[in-house]
């Protein structure tokens, strides 16, 4: 059953910067909030009718009892710079939840998931692993600054990956006390291997070569495995045809070799496409 | 009791709000928003003979006060086209207008004539200019003696009324609307989107996959009011105004200028409800300005 769709005009309960350039936002939406499943996203449409297509933003948190969803984005241009600058009472319309999110079922009690997130295809994690039923390790990977890390936390085992050497070299002598052992130097499968992380699941989000590199390594290891993908969109509801990617076999809608992102996606099984 | 009927081509809609090709999909989507039976008609995103792939990403770029895209016409070909997308449409009460795309005058006609004996189609658009696609498309639209050509040809073979769809991409629209004319076109649809190019300064290379793409919203209004004023001068045939409509104001220009019908495209981007907003616009101008009949309006400015 797909979720309802609604469109309406949300008020910012809270906005907070967690990191450079990264900006945590709660939005009143309850429509949204009561459909949202892990791994959707919606769109944010600007203030400014100059601006007309939507930013689509994974949903990092929901709270239903509350109606709130948590939107954690990076500023990538001037719509989201325009996000980051609303405070508490503004508003901005919404449309949501949108795409299929990580299927609920294949992380059963019992079965293990490593959820991975690459800089910001973290926030999509925050959710998936409060709701997973199995045991949740979190590998994250940062740049030069780490976020999210208590939310991560708080329900599972956090693995964390950092680029920047001297953060690394900081982070291993004065840990944040959120994740297990030590940061290390390098990417997510870096950090996986040092670890001898197993898993029954893989979900990840994060940048196409990150994406391309867990879809290898699951294949190779044998391990089922879940990508969320982005791409610029238009109507963000599988209309225009704008995000859509390579699939590896053709698609009974488009009846070519691709799938659009935001309706058969954000998250496809790894087999399922060519990245 | 305010009358919004139009007739195109002796096709009657209910309103003459339609949906601009190629951004409602076959209504499908936006059907969770929209009742598409409130429309005056859905006009189809663009169908071919067999499925075509379309560009490679990214497909699409915002500008100020509009958009560019280069989606190159994927479409899922005409037999999926008829087996999934048209008994969705016929079960709404609005007029279908199905676009046709083609590389060859042969492909449009293949397309053309399988859509003969489908009776839910009421009217077709033959794009003529999309400026995304290298063959076909626009190639056939830039020239008058391949538009008279190429529309004569699908009249031969075509059971339903002809919509030729305009290029702006030209030095005077007016003779290729009189090219249209000549060949038996019933009907002009304009304009498709203006070829432009946005470079991204941070990545120092194209937006767009394809370097250039269409741009479409309110920044190219102007530009087709003055382009359907200029043709409502220049033919007899019933012109369907489109280029940037996102609210009643903008619809009611186009048919003041001598638009017989509009196009809402973009603006459903922004807003899934666009066009019942422009459908409730325009009654609630007739209703303030004592206007009783819309075709009243057709080309009330001179």
């Amino acid at each position: 059953m797909t979720p309802k769709k609604t469109m309406l005009r949300a008020a910012v309960c809270s906005q907070e910067q967690i990191a450079d350039q990264i900006f945590s936002m709660w939005l009143q939406a309850d429509s949204i909030a009561a459909e949202a499943r892990p791994g959707q996203f919606v769109s944010v449409y600007s203030n400014d009718s100059g601006r007309l297509l939507p930013r689509p933003i994974s949903i990092c948190e929901t709270d239903k009892e509350k109606g709130r969803i948590r939107l954690v984005y990076r500023i990538a241009g001037k719509g989201t710079a325009e996000f980051s600058g609303c405070q508490a009472g503004d508003c901005l319309d919404l449309l949501g939840p949108l795409g299929n999110g990580y299927p609920p079922d294949c992380c059963q009690a019992g079965r293990t998931a490593i959820l991975i997130g690459g800089g910001i295809g973290i926030p999509p994690m925050v959710e998936l692993a409060k709701q997973l039923e199995g045991k949740v390790i979190a590998v994250a990977g940062y740049r030069d600054e780490l976020f999210l890390t208590d939310e991560l936390a708080q329900h599972g085992k956090l693995y964390v990956a950092v680029e920047d050497n001297d953060l690394c070299q900081k982070l291993q002598t004065v840990s944040d006390g959120n994740y297990c052992g030590t940061a290390v130097h390098g990417n997510v499968l870096d950090c996986i291997r040092e670890n001898h992380l197993n898993a029954d699941v893989i979900f990840a989000c994060g940048p196409t070569p990150m994406l391309r590199a867990i879809q290898t390594y699951a294949k190779e290891n044998h391990i089922e495995c879940w990508l969320s993908l982005e791409q610029r969109m238009a109507c963000g509801i599988g209309a225009c045809l704008a995000c859509v990617c390579e699939s590896a076999e053709t698609d009974a809608h488009s009846q070519v070799k691709n799938k659009r992102i935001c309706k058969e996606g954000p998250v496809f099984a790894a087999e399922e496409v060519v990245l | 009791m305010i009358n919004t009927k139009v007739c195109i081509a002796g096709v009657e809609l209910k309103n003459p709000v339609m949906t601009a090709s190629g951004t409602f999909g076959s209504g499908m989507e936006y059907s969770e928003f929209v009742d598409l039976s409130r429309l005056g008609a859905v006009v189809t995103k663009g169908v071919a003979n067999v499925p075509w792939p379309g560009n490679p990403t990214p497909r699409v770029a915002e500008i100020r006060g509009g958009m560019m895209n280069a989606i190159g016409l994927q479409n899922p070909g005409i037999e999926t086209f008829c087996a999934r997308d048209l008994p969705f449409l016929a079960q709404y009460d609005t007029a279908v207008i199905v676009n046709v795309c083609g590389h060859t005058a042969e492909e449009y006609v293949e397309v053309v004539e399988r859509l003969s004996d489908e009776a839910a189609v009421d009217l077709l658009e033959i794009n003529i200019s999309c400026p995304n696609v290298r063959c076909g498309g626009i190639a056939f639209g830039q020239n008058p003696d391949s538009v008279e050509s190429i529309t004569r040809e699908i009249k031969r073979h075509a059971r339903q009324p002809v919509i030729m769809k305009l290029s702006p991409n030209v030095t005077d629209i007016t003779e290729l609307a009189r090219a249209a004319e000549t060949g038996g076109a019933d009907a002009l649809s304009m304009i498709n989107t203006l070829t432009g190019m946005k470079i991204d300064v941070n990545r120092r290379t194209f937006a767009l996959a394809n370097h250039t793409g269409g741009v479409s919203g309110p920044a190219i209004h102007p530009i087709a009011v003055r382009m359907v004023y200029q043709t409502a001068q220049a033919v007899k045939l019933p012109i369907i105004g489109m280029g940037g409509i996102t609210s009643a104001e903008d619809a009611l220009e186009f048919i003041l200028a001598g638009a017989t019908a509009v196009a809402v495209g973009t603006a459903n981007f922004r807003n899934p409800r666009a066009t019942l907003d422009v459908i409730e616009g325009i009654e609630d101008y007739m209703c303030s300005q004592r206007v009783e009949d819309i075709c009243s309006l057709i080309g009330a400015v001179k």
